[in-house]
């Protein structure tokens, strides 16, 4: 019994020893994504562009002695496996985590953070989302602990159809969604903001498909044809957006393709010059946009980007850990609470604008961009389709660019803060 | 007056289980190392609910988490509305409810996949359990779609200061489950059903001469282990406070058939094995290396090829030979056996990892594997991890000849004495 | 009218591009009794190799050469795995094959990586083949749907019109009396499991440019075809044929009716779970499917 006392003191004080030099060296942040299974390119994506621009914070200096360090922990896209690399993370006394995809994960590891913050308080984590939309993280389901650094879904819709609404050619819209929380969270939005803003456009279909099962996707492109409509809506992503698109391009089909998700992590290359001039897409950044401050960095990164990730995609994460940074530089703390205190209502000069964190809900609102994939210039698009995604020789150029204020959405977040 | 004698070795091995399971957070009690403890003895419970069906019953089912995830579900939408104060029921005893809805589920399920048998069966149980998981996907407000439904098993008044905050509690309210249920499951394989089952198993004909009726044997076989099984997902739900589409998932359920499968199917004692030895690669291995989906199905198969009676099996062998106080004539071989694999094992993990570390994008090149750092990019350490494999592979060649050699020897004599 | 005819025809193409990929599969249970739960997975092989080799030399090359080279794959598995296993039973080998498909899986993303792979129709198959009113039907989906015909049909004649068929379709029922007569009866079975993989990696040739070729493809197909060889019933290539069809045309014209069924969920969601719903309840019912020999 004693014997036990003795070794669990001495662990103890080892611990605080361990970690409070952890604190005065190094700054771990937890990466909880997929690096095995089907989706590991896209936590590898992930992986390697926050290794990349953490090593370029850390040689700037911006934190003086202290270095920022990533730590992959691989999820395989299991809400309960992200669960079981939390408990690693707390065990090794890592106080920040990030992760982007999956709102399933999302949803779990907000769950959890809360609940093991609320437990243990003064051993605090912090939860840096860059990619999970779902709209309910910043309103029903807000957390103080929680920031997220990209557009969610209803906002994307927002620009998206403010875009919309500007292109008269626009008539018969069909709505086509993978059916879980993230495809159903687009279909309703659509509909909701269309009629809002266009009541004059008709909506000719609506279908929802189960997420990832439809190998042919003939049917629904015939159905398409058949309504008559002009564009598309959806929110599909994977195969399910190349599948769809491939289909259209078989059968003939003509009609603009309006996503959220049909720009890289192999979807490129997966349509081919299906896609050429025809599919949309919104996001915060692609690499012939005008203007471009982050061009530099984005230059950079493809020289030393490994071969089965060509692109620089994330502009948002670039944004992230610049900002995480310079709120641990304010706070002159690396304690999550003094962070999240920080980061809440940062207003920073972004490589494309100027972007705020929200202090209601935590949401970083940020200009998007409509933009067309055409075939790059090297293959005989347009001159300012310089750079081509993935080399698939498809290229993306701007259609318009939607300031902040357009997806700005009200939240109903009722943030508990500490 | 009945004198019974005392079956010490009885009172010897569920002693000395008790005794693992009391210990055991104790020892392993980082925050990592007792979810695991605690998910090994989940799964344990929900393996021999398993082995209900294949072992004692030949029923190969594809589909069993179904039950276990629908007890889930229900456990956690119990736990919600007891948090919301609906109704007050203790923490403790959620299994049951579990338990209960995974027993409603297969008289469901149960009562139209029993009436076949044999590969039938296996595939109406794959087609409801892709039925299952597909539905729960469409039904968003009871399933909380790919999300699922959260929820937190802090509720309620603590009893004796136990509120299974801390995971220790946890811990230990699995454990006594688990126990309890190994009891419960030995039990009835000791009843008059558990021994139909076995007679079902091996010659419905004869059992149906014998006045029993096949398909009311299976069926109520199924709807006890569906019982354990859904005590199993109630203490996943405790476990993590979220169940989601995973936990009814066509990989659960394939997970548990190798989990079983590994141990052994025809021992009581193997699905515990084989769910200790299951969640190890799936939970702990997964951390060290990027590998454990290939060791694992390497694994897997080399057990189904020269082992299908699972690492049970190969224990249990053991025990006659123990008995007739032969084994030291095998311990010599046996090492040779062992340190031979340990070194193609060595030499396997070396290319495997190297492989793995040169498939991955981005990643340095130079790895460190038993401490030795080196370039995957250059020829050298192939060549020697190649040899070492080789080394191995001839090794365990002969000296498993050798093993095969004096087992022989010694299963002879043994055959020769009882005669 | 063009909706109608469109989707029929979607549906039959549909439902041969199965027939394809679960031909396979019945061949190999119907003569060994071993229900290959890796056959997706020699797809894949198929569709990865045939992805190799057509951005090295070529399409039509990849057609012949990919399928033989998953075909020996398959007879080498058969000889030294399959055949050790045989005598433990059909469960241990249906599990060996369950592990095996997991193996398959991780050498595909080790060599090839776990993204798509930009394996491309031929540009001569690639185009219009002919419009029906305003909709254009693909030249490379008749492309499959001729292959999936001529598949049937050679099979069809191998067995029963040529000596080797025979012999296999009589070591089926009888493999001592076939031995005693001097054939090689376990060489005749790994003839057949090479086949069936041959065949499966024929499918993925031809699959895996019209649908993306990636490391979930055969977990996306796997269920889907086991659902066509139970409904069409263990043992039969024909009932197989019509299981195909049926299941094709059932879910293109699933999607393709918007009833309004219960609860707000409407036909074309529900789908994708119809096939298992047709098995569940064809197991029931008369569980040797619509066609088979065997219950299995």
């Amino acid at each position: 019994m004693r014997g036990h006392f003795i070794r669990a003191s001495a662990f103890g004080v080892a611990a605080a020893l361990i970690s409070f030099g952890a604190w005065a060296q190094t700054i771990k942040v937890a990466y909880i994504d997929p690096l095995s299974g089907p989706f590991a390119n896209v936590g590898e994506q992930g992986l390697a562009e926050f290794r990349f621009a953490v090593e370029r914070i850390n040689a700037s200096g911006i934190l003086g002695k202290q270095k920022l360090e990533v730590v992959p922990f691989d999820n395989k896209v299991s809400p309960q496996e992200s669960l079981n690399q939390l408990k690693r993370v707390i065990d090794q006394n890592i106080r920040y985590i990030t992760q982007g995809n999956s709102s399933a994960v999302a949803g779990a590891l907000i769950e959890a953070v809360n609940r093991h913050n609320e437990r243990n308080p003064g051993k605090e984590i912090l939860y840096l989302n860059y990619a999970a939309v779902d709209p309910a993280f910043t309103n029903e389901k807000c957390s103080f602990w929680h920031f997220r650094f990209d557009a969610n879904a209803d906002m994307k819709m927002e620009s998206l159809t403010t875009y919309m609404a500007t292109q008269k050619n626009i008539k018969k819209v069909y709505l086509l969604n993978q059916d879980y929380s993230f495809g159903q969270a687009v279909k309703k939005a659509a509909r909701e903001m269309l009629a809002r803003k266009r009541p004059d456009v008709q909506i000719v279909g609506d279908d929802l498909h189960p997420l990832g099962q439809v190998k042919d996707f003939a049917p629904y492109v015939a159905k398409i044809k058949q309504s008559g409509a002009d564009s598309v809506i959806t929110g599909n992503w994977g195969n399910d957006m190349s599948l769809l698109v491939k289909a259209g391009k078989d059968a003939g089909l003509d009609v603009a393709w309006y996503t959220y998700y049909a720009g890289g992590l192999g979807t490129p290359t997966a349509m081919g010059e299906a896609a050429a001039g025809k599919v949309k897409i919104i996001a915060e950044y692609h690499s012939n946009v005008a203007n471009n401050k982050a061009a530099k960095w984005d230059a950079d990164y493809r020289k030393q980007a490994p071969k089965g990730n060509p692109d620089f995609y994330f502009l948002r994460g670039k944004i992230m850990w610049e900002m995480f940074a310079k709120a641990i530089a304010e706070a002159k703390s690396a304690e999550p609470k003094a962070v999240a205190l920080a980061l809440e209502g940062m207003k920073y000069q972004g490589d494309l604008g100027e972007v705020e964190m929200r202090k209601s809900d935590h949401q970083l609102i940020q200009p998007l961009y409509v933009l067309t994939l055409v075939k790059a210039a090297a293959k005989g698009g347009p001159k300012e389709a310089k750079i081509d995604m993935e080399n698939s020789g498809l290229a993306p150029i701007t259609d318009a660019r939607m300031e902040g204020y357009t997806s700005a959405t009200p939240s109903s977040c009722q943030m508990k803060r500490p | 007056m009945r004198y019974e004698p005392l079956n010490l070795g009885r009172w010897v091995i569920w002693g000395a289980m008790a005794l693992v399971f009391l210990v055991a957070p104790l020892v392993f009690s980082g925050g990592f190392a007792l979810t695991m403890l605690i998910q090994m003895g989940t799964m344990i419970i929900f393996a021999l609910s398993y082995n209900m069906l294949l072992g004692q019953g030949g029923m190969l089912s594809f589909g069993h988490a179904v039950y276990s995830g629908l007890g889930a579900f229900l456990s956690v939408h119990a736990l919600n509305l007891i948090g919301k104060g609906a109704f007050t029921f203790p923490v403790t005893l959620l299994p049951l409810i579990g338990g209960l809805a995974g027993l409603a589920f297969g008289v469901l399920f149960g009562y139209v996949t029993t009436r076949r048998a044999g590969t039938t069966f296996a595939l109406i149980s794959l087609g409801i359990g892709e039925m299952v998981f597909a539905c729960v996907l469409m039904f968003p407000g009871f399933f909380g779609g790919e999300a699922g439904v959260s929820t937190n098993r802090v509720v309620g008044q603590p009893f004796l200061g136990i509120t299974y905050g801390p995971a220790i509690q946890v811990c230990y309210l699995v454990a006594v489950w688990c126990f309890l249920s190994i009891v419960a499951m030995f039990a009835l394989t000791q009843t008059p059903l558990g021994r139909m089952a076995n007679a079902v198993r091996d010659n419905p004909e004869r059992a149906e001469f014998v006045g029993y009726d096949t398909q009311k044997v299976r069926f109520i076989q199924l709807v006890l282990s569906s019982f354990f099984a859904g005590v199993a997902g109630a203490l996943s739900c405790i476990n993590f406070e979220i169940v989601s589409a995973e936990n009814v998932s066509p990989i659960r359920s394939g997970g548990v058939l190798i989990a079983t499968y590994i141990g052994g199917v025809p021992f009581f004692l193997g699905p515990i094995l084989g769910a200790i030895i299951f969640i190890f690669f799936v939970v702990a291995l997964s951390g060290f290396t990027k590998a454990w989906l290939l060791y694992l199905g390497l694994f897997f198969v080399t057990m189904v090829v020269y082992a299908p009676g699972g690492i049970a099996s190969i224990l249990l062998m053991q025990i006659p030979v123990l008995r007739a106080r032969r084994f030291g004539e095998l311990a010599l071989p046996y090492a040779l056996a062992a340190a031979a694999g340990l070194v193609a094992l060595a030499g396997l993990i070396g290319i495997v990892e190297m492989v793995y570390r040169l498939s991955e994008q981005g990643a340095s090149t130079v790895l460190n594997v038993f401490g030795l750092s080196f370039d995957a990019r250059t020829t050298p350490p192939w060549i020697g991890f190649a040899l070492v494999l080789a080394a191995g592979l001839v090794a365990l060649r002969y000296a498993s000849r050798l093993v095969g050699a004096r087992w022989g020897a010694i299963q002879q004599d043994l055959l020769a004495r009882r005669a | 009218m063009e909706f109608f005819l469109v989707q029929t025809l979607n549906g039959i193409s549909y439902g041969l591009l199965l027939f394809m990929l679960s031909s396979g599969l019945t061949l190999v249970f119907s003569l060994m009794g071993v229900l290959n739960f890796a056959h997706a997975s020699f797809y894949m092989l198929g569709a990865y190799f045939a992805y190799q080799i057509s951005t090295k030399i070529g399409f039509w090359p990849a057609l012949v050469v990919a399928p033989l080279l998953v075909g020996a794959i398959g007879m080498l598995i058969e000889r030294w795995g399959l055949r050790q296993v045989h005598k433990h039973g059909h469960v241990a080998e249906l599990l060996f094959t369950f592990g095996l498909a997991y193996l398959i899986e991780e050498a595909v993303h080790l060599v090839w990586g776990r993204s798509a792979v930009d394996y491309r129709v031929p540009p001569d198959l690639d185009g219009p083949l002919f419009s029906i009113f305003t909709s254009q039907y693909p030249i490379y989906r008749g492309f499959m749907m001729l292959v999936s015909v001529a598949m049937l049909v050679s099979i069809w004649l191998a067995l029963t019109r040529t000596r080797i068929g025979l012999v296999i379709q009589a070591a089926l029922t009888h493999p001592q009396t076939v031995e005693a007569l001097g054939h090689n009866v376990p060489r005749v079975f790994m003839l057949v499991f090479g086949g069936g993989t041959a065949l499966a990696g024929l499918a993925g040739v031809i699959g895996g440019n019209a649908f993306v070729t990636e490391p979930g493809m055969a977990a996306s197909v796997g269920p889907i075809i086991f659902v066509i060889v139970v409904v069409g019933g263990m043992g039969s290539l024909a009932g197989a044929f019509i299981a195909s069809l049926l299941i094709g045309c059932m879910q293109t014209f699933a999607v393709a009716l918007d009833w309004n069924l219960v609860g707000g969920i409407k036909m074309s969601q529900v789908a994708p779970v119809l096939p298992y719903l047709l098995m569940v309840l064809l197991l029931i019912f008369r569980p040797t499917g619509l066609m088979g020999t065997r219950e299995g």
